[in-house]
């Protein structure tokens, strides 16, 4: 136990400082199993931080549109300082199979967890910004167990949920170039690692735009992909968006909903943390690696968390359940450095836009997924147009921007739908 | 007669300082709860001498964070070009922002060798007042020349700035016979804190865009009995004083801008789309388009970010690394300028300079009250920052090379028709008055000077 417990503190320490494996010259293949224990006192610091929060005076208006209100961080920080227990969420993350291994000069995370079931299909799910693997946990349950979940044995999947380089327990790269299309090789090369020959990948936020190049690079293996942030915007509504002018002419009902929301979200400045980061991810990675409470406005500030209380009325979305993920961010210290995806993506934009996204170049199967309350809702029409081979477009009543976090069962149900067809192929 | 009973009321406060040394003090505990607590013991119009202190324990807490400070890794790119300062946009390589060497140079002199005291006692020098206009108490230094016939000016900072980018100009614009100039090139000069910056107050309610700043100068200027006088300013600076010549009212003969909104609506339009130049720009036009162009795609990351959710920074009020940074990364030739310094190779600002300003925000925890007015701005504005905005009154302008963008003389010409004086500086970046008061002074000299006989 000792021992055990002394290695997972090397283990943490090695993934902390990240030392560059690319300095060999013939990468470490290994595969490393890994526990997640931080010591006490990185939390105790945190602690006295947080009780020597200074903060500003209170926004001067009475909603969020100058951005997160004093009135309803102030609490949720000063219970992260208190009564919060970050032990609960490291015991979840340990309950898991958990490994590193070395992948193209960066130490990669992940959470493997095999189905009992055999002929399980192997899936890849990469989660986004501000997420992490614990937006995912409670899939793990529903996917790899099914039986117990209301799905049956042929529903199961063996499930790979790696942390994306410069988050989480991943290794912070030290180089530029780690863009969707790095990952996606890398991705790749962890399932080839895992010995699957054939799998699927998924993905929401980075998640999707990760998962839709590796559906163009369409590795040996990969199976298909499905989505649920999909890149179905396409170029001539792009334009509009981009000069801020009115909706085109002759948009169907569900396309002039989705063009209003995209142009809304611009005008109401919902992807300015993009843009920051997207321009200067450094700059503001002073205020938010230094500042807990900065951590978590700025983390808040994604317009994924707009709609969450954080009361406990909700049990989805109770302040422990974003605390564990904002603390997660806290203490591996990569509010900076997973801010560089939006700089490897380029100034910004947004991962929803069939032209930057070459989703004409995803010849793979692809399944779509439409949250009622995702950032906005892809219409079938644009999903077609976008994607060539298109075997699968639903829309569901229930969700938002973390459908894996919020609506665990139904997210599961949507992916064992949407790919029983790529079973029956195998 | 405004002017005699605002005289008064200045005297009487004063005497009222002098009667009562607890005031003082009483100043000395909470600088920005400080206008609020005297408001009631005067009437809603008075003019109350302001006494600038600071508690050491505010001084010794910042230190202890400084020390505290949790540093990211360091960028990934190497950043050599945006180190050139007087460059051309283009030389400007790729950058992730403020980079953690010069972060960490400035955060070790900030804790070890950097003494506020000095800014401290320099501001405390000055004859500080606060009057309450429109609801809000606003700070203002106010320096009389000995000059007899000194042609009021009211000078308006920015952001990041403070009055403290403006301290360098006060002498040769009030004293201007001990700097080069002769009597009749005398201001009197009138230095206020925006809402929200500095001793000012911070605005709890919504709507103190720069027009309803500019209105407050307005006021301010008549109470303090000038009824012929002239406006300057540079960043936010410039746009209330635009906004006050839009206004226009009689007393104001004249503007002076070092970021003259010049670009003309064919342009503004050619900008939004994001093409490249439109053909028929001469050289210092093309520039401009570029310079412009250049801002707009890589450097708005952070006035967007106070323009749509300012209260979301909470950490830039919390951590003194993340306020540092954050005010360093204004614009990329400023920047250049300010992380020299750091590097020994200071060229119009120093060290001091530059942690007096972010020492101020710190002390005063201005960094989200001021962050506000790019929010306040957006609510209402009518045109971009660097956009013509159709002032008809007497303008003069000053081009400096390394602004965010140089203001053509053509398109200078076109956005006031009653251009006093065009200038370009051989050097200088978005803070003329604080990197080169020298040609700072010569400018607005040189535009006024038809207005001091």
């Amino acid at each position: 136990m000792r021992l055990d417990q002394l290695a997972a503190v090397l283990a943490f320490g090695l993934c902390i400082l990240s030392a560059p494996a690319s300095a060999n010259p013939v990468e470490d293949r290994s595969i490393r199993p890994f526990k997640v224990y931080v010591p006490q006192a990185p939390l105790d610091d945190l602690r006295s931080r947080i009780a020597q929060t200074r903060w500003p005076d209170r926004e001067t208006v009475d909603d969020q549109s100058q951005g997160i209100q004093l009135a309803k961080i102030r609490p949720l920080v000063e219970y992260w300082g208190t009564a919060y227990d970050w032990r609960t969420a490291e015991a979840k993350l340990n309950s898991l199979p958990q490994f590193m291994t070395t992948i193209d000069g960066v130490d990669i995370h992940f959470i493997h967890v095999r189905s009992k079931h055999p002929n399980a299909l192997p899936l890849i799910m990469t989660h986004g910004w501000p997420g992490s693997v614990l937006e995912l946990l409670k899939t793990v349950g529903p996917l790899t167990d099914p039986t117990a979940h209301g799905g049956s044995p042929e529903d199961a999947f063996d499930l790979v949920l790696p942390s994306l380089p410069g988050f989480g327990f991943s290794g912070k790269p030290t180089d530029t170039g780690w863009g969707t299309d790095r990952i996606a090789r890398a991705w790749a090369e962890l399932m080839k690692r895992l010995g699957y020959t054939d799998y699927v990948a998924q993905g929401g936020d980075w998640g999707s735009p990760v998962s839709n190049a590796m559906g163009r690079l369409a590795p040996a293996g990969l199976l298909g992909i499905h989505v649920n942030l999909p890149a179905v915007v396409p170029p001539e509504i792009a334009a509009v968006l981009a000069a801020g002018g009115p909706a085109p002419a002759g948009l169907m009902d569900k396309e002039r909903a989705a063009f209003d929301a995209l142009s809304m979200a611009a005008k109401m400045g919902n992807r300015s943390y993009a843009t920051m980061m997207g321009t200067r991810p450094q700059t503001i990675g002073y205020a938010i690696n230094d500042s807990p409470a900065g951590l978590a406005a700025w983390m808040l500030g994604h317009p994924g968390f707009s709609g969450w209380t954080y009361d406990k009325s909700d049990p989805e979305k109770s302040p422990d359940e974003v605390l564990d993920d904002i603390t997660l961010y806290w203490l591996t210290d990569t509010a900076t450095s997973s801010g560089r995806i939006y700089w490897e993506y380029g100034g910004g934009r947004s991962p929803v836009f069939a032209g930057p996204e070459k989703t004409s170049e995803v010849s793979l199967p692809v399944a779509i997924t439409v949250f009622p309350g995702e950032g906005y809702q892809a219409p079938e029409t644009w999903a077609r147009r976008a994607y060539p081979n298109l075997i699968y477009f639903h829309e569901v009543d229930k969700g938002g921007h973390f459908a894996a976090w919020e609506r665990p069962e139904l997210f599961s149900a949507e992916l064992r739908a949407a790919f029983r067809p790529l079973r029956q192929t195998k | 007669m405004d002017t005699t009973r605002t005289s008064e009321a200045i005297d009487q406060d004063r005497r009222r300082l002098l009667g009562t040394a607890a005031a003082g003090i009483a100043a000395a505990g909470a600088a920005s709860l400080l206008p609020s607590q005297l408001a009631a013991a005067s009437t809603s119009d008075a003019i109350r001498p302001f006494s600038v202190s600071f508690p050491q324990e505010e001084i010794n807490e910042l230190r202890r964070r400084i020390a505290a400070t949790r540093w990211p890794e360091r960028e990934l790119v190497s950043d050599e070009a945006s180190r050139r300062i007087w460059s051309t946009p283009a030389t400007v390589g790729p950058t992730q922002g403020v980079q953690l060497a010069t972060m960490q140079k400035l955060m070790q002199y900030w804790r070890t060798e950097y003494d506020w005291s000095k800014c401290e006692a320099q501001l405390k020098a000055l004859p500080n007042f606060v009057t309450e206009i429109d609801g809000l108490d606003i700070h203002f230094i106010h320096v009389k020349s000995k000059h007899q016939g000194a042609l009021p000016v009211i000078i308006t900072h920015g952001w990041p700035g403070s009055v403290i980018e403006l301290l360098k100009i006060i002498d040769p614009f009030t004293n201007p016979t001990a700097h080069g100039g002769t009597e009749a090139e005398a201001f009197d000069v009138v230095i206020p804190s925006m809402p929200g910056y500095g001793f000012s107050g911070k605005p709890t309610e919504t709507g103190w865009d720069p027009g309803r700043i500019a209105r407050a100068w307005i006021v301010l200027m008549k109470r303090l009995g000038y009824d012929r006088y002239v406006a300057q300013g540079g960043d936010w600076g410039a746009l209330i004083t635009e906004q006050m010549a839009l206004i226009a009212p009689p007393e104001l003969v004249a503007i002076h801008t070092n970021m003259p909104g010049t670009i003309p609506p064919e342009i503004v339009k050619a900008l939004a789309s994001g093409g490249p130049p439109p053909a028929d720009l001469g050289p210092d036009e093309k520039r401009a388009y570029e310079q412009v162009a250049f801002f707009y795609q890589n450097g708005l990351g952070y006035a967007n970010e106070m323009a749509l959710r300012p209260q979301t920074l909470y950490g830039i009020v919390d951590s003194p690394a993340g306020l540092a940074a954050w005010i360093l990364d204004h614009d990329a030739d400023s920047y250049a300028l300010i992380a020299r310094s750091f590097d020994g190779e200071p060229e119009g600002l120093t060290r001091d300079d530059i942690l007096d300003n972010i020492t101020f925000y710190w002390l005063t925890n201005t960094a989200i009250s001021s962050a506000r007015l790019y929010w306040e701005h957006t609510q209402t504005a009518k045109a971009g920052f660097f956009d013509a905005k159709g002032i008809t009154i007497p303008v003069g302008a000053t081009a400096n090379p390394s602004e965010i963008y140089t203001a053509p003389k053509s398109w200078t010409e076109r956005a006031f028709p009653k251009l006093l004086h065009y200038g370009r500086t051989d050097k200088g970046c978005h803070f003329a008055a604080w990197e080169q008061p020298k040609s700072f002074t010569d400018e607005v000299r040189a535009t006024f000077k038809t207005l001091q006989t």
